[in-house]
């Protein structure tokens, strides 16, 4: 059964939390009326650890790793990764610590429709200023770890949404980030894909120095967190190695 | 990341190929019509440029241009040749007159009368004939434009003509620019020309001066104009005047302005339209460029190549359109001599750029202000 909510978490951060986060709000406005869909989460993400996120659909999950990848602000509090405060950095400080940091894998992908399935997973070693050539064979032999090498030449809308869906886990992947955030990585997958996928992400993403969070439903996977989290209605309710009754 | 630019804009062909020919039909708009402007305002000046060795021209007071020129008395020729600095100075006519063809039709013409002497007067080169039939009696030598509108399709040479109830034939062709109304001109002997226009007692048009300093021509008009009582233009001044005549009196530069700026707008239009929904298209690519970490700096020069690459392409067609075009009239005496002077293209490439740069900033601004995590949703 579920253990009780970390409380020695509150207050200042621990120097080795991969992530961490104090006092997370984030409200949206929708129309006249203000949401506020987190309550000043306060959470820290240890490295070398594998943590779902699980809760029900609109409970908050993809608002809260948005905000700890970096890309949306939160409304009040403070996100650390791996030490640097993020949301401290001004704008072009902060895209290119993502880009050197961070990988993740959204439920939607965006890919680039007009290049091939292995320059679209190269695209952030592209960024980072690799050769285009060089970033292209690093690119298929991580979509090759994924089983779909041989779809490398093909264009996004060539390929199936599952395909599609580890061409975006690939391009997380390509550059090797400290952080990995996935939301639903292994949806569009049967079970086999899934299990690929996931044990790739453990052998990428979860060592001494990295971190990685799984936003999921798919409870074919649950056995392999180290650790699960449980969002309801923007609150952490659950921190455990397992899953509570519901879930 | 600008491999990636343009293949996002080359692999959407339909907007692509549209965005390619609003911008190259704006320019070929824009140059084309710029270039017949130009042109044809400098017709005005066609009559000073016909007669290039003649470094100051010297008219009554009231005489605007070649073409709008009040008579002379016949002494004014001599009052020019006493002025210090005068090298040489010839009689010249030009004078409207009607001719009657061999099949009776009428037919208005301009008839210039060159020194007698000299042949100073008579544009440089002849496409038939020489200068030295006009030492024949009754001899006339047409130019180019008139062959085309009076005999077209055949040879003029030996034609008769009658001007005045007097006799002319037409023994060779002159290679000149056509007039701005592209009238029929008929070269002759100032002496000759003198029966030919009904007669006043003046007719004597403008005293053209060949300068003994020709850097010095400036200087000289002064002192001749001080000394005659007359009016002197150097050869630049009186093109000049020729070219603003038209643009003071005519809808030339009116109606041309309006074409152009049809053009740019048209551009503006066409590659803003197509612009921003190729950006908008791609707005979830762009936006997870910049999640992933691309900066809007380079995203800035992304679109700048997306807008360079169609820019220069459409424009390269653009010019080469108006070069064909200008190329294949070039047989039309409307358009003979017509030339596209370097500051047009230059013009359209930066109508061309600030269409480009107008719609690009536009549509960009979106792109910029999306936050990175909206695009995941
Ligand atoms: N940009 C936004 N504007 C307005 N409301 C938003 C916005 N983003 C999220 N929300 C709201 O915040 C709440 C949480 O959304 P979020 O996407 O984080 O949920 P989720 O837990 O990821 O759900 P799911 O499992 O369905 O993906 C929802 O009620 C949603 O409507
Ligand atoms: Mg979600």
């Amino acid at each position: 059964m579920g253990t009780p909510i970390d409380t020695s978490a509150i207050g200042g951060c621990k120097p080795e939390a991969a992530i961490c986060t104090r006092g997370v709000t984030r409200d949206f406005q929708a129309g006249q009326q203000t949401i506020t869909v987190l309550h000043g989460i306060d959470l820290d993400i240890r490295a070398g650890e594998l943590t779902f996120l699980v809760g029900e659909s609109g409970s908050g999950k993809t608002t809260l790793i948005s905000i700890m990848c970096g890309i949306l602000w939160p409304t009040l509090g403070e996100v650390k990764v791996f030490g640097t405060d993020i949301y401290q950095l001004g704008d072009t400080d902060l895209v290119e610590f993502r880009l050197q940091n961070i990988g993740f894998i959204f439920q939607q992908y965006n890919l680039i429709p007009s290049i091939d399935a292995a320059n679209n997973a190269a695209v952030p070693l592209i960024a980072q200023g690799m050769d285009r050539l060089e970033a292209r064979d690093k690119a298929v032999a991580m979509l090759e770890k994924l089983n779909i090498g041989d779809q490398a030449d093909k264009l996004p809308r060539q390929l199936s949404g599952g395909q599609q869906q580890r061409v975006a886990i690939a391009r997380a992947l390509v550059h090797e980030p400290r952080l990995v955030v996935c939301d639903e990585p292994t949806a569009a997958l049967d079970a086999s894909s899934g299990r690929r996928v996931m044990d790739l992400l453990r052998d990428v993403a979860v060592a001494e120095d990295r971190a990685c969070i799984i936003v999921t439903h798919d409870n074919r996977i649950f056995d392999l967190a180290d650790r699960i989290l449980v969002l309801e209605d923007g609150r952490i309710t659950h921190d455990g190695t397992d899953v509570p009754e519901g879930h | 990341m600008l491999w990636i630019a343009i293949r996002m804009l080359t692999g959407d062909a339909q907007k692509f190929y549209g965005l390619v020919f609003g911008i190259a039909f704006s320019t070929l708009l824009i140059t084309q019509q710029l270039t017949i402007f130009v042109n044809l305002i400098e017709r005005g000046a066609s009559g000073v440029y016909n007669v290039s060795s003649a470094d100051v021209w010297v008219m009554d007071p009231v005489s605007r241009t070649s073409d709008v020129a009040y008579a002379l008395p016949s002494t004014a020729l001599d009052k020019v040749r006493s002025v210090p600095g005068v090298e040489w100075a010839v009689p010249h006519i030009r004078a409207q007159a009607s001719v009657r063809t061999k099949d009776g039709d009428l037919e208005g013409v301009a008839v210039i009368g060159v020194d007698d002497a000299t042949l100073i007067g008579l544009p440089k080169r002849m496409i038939e004939g020489s200068s030295a039939v006009l030492s024949r009696p009754d001899s006339v030598i047409i130019d180019d434009v008139g062959t085309t509108r009076m005999f077209p399709g055949q040879s003029p040479i030996g034609e008769r003509l009658e001007l005045n109830d007097q006799r002319a034939v037409i023994r060779g062709i002159a290679d000149a620019i056509p007039s701005f109304t592209s009238t029929v001109v008929l070269y002759t002997k100032y002496s000759q020309a003198l029966n030919y226009v009904p007669g006043t007692r003046n007719r004597l048009s403008f005293v053209l001066v060949g300068a003994a300093d020709p850097a010095q021509a400036k200087a000289l008009a002064e002192r001749i104009e001080r000394e005659t009582g007359l009016k002197a233009r150097t050869r630049d001044e009186f093109a000049q005047d020729g070219i603003d005549f038209i643009i003071e009196n005519t809808g030339i530069p009116l109606n041309f302005g309006i074409t152009v700026a049809l053009g740019f707008i048209v551009g503006v239009a066409i590659v803003g339209l197509t612009f921003s929904l190729f950006i908008r298209d791609n707005i979830k690519q762009f936006g997870a460029l910049k999640a992933i970490g691309v900066t809007n700096r380079k995203i800035r020069r992304m679109v700048a190549v997306q807008a360079g690459l169609v820019g220069l392409i459409g424009y390269g067609l653009g010019v080469i359109g108006t070069v064909f075009f200008i190329w294949g009239f070039s047989s039309n005496p409307t358009f003979k001599g017509f030339y596209i002077p370097w500051q047009i293209p230059l013009v359209s490439l930066i109508a061309v750029f600030l269409i480009l740069a107008l719609t690009g900033w536009l549509a960009l601004r979106n792109v910029l202000k999306t936050e990175p995590a909206s695009v995941f949703r």
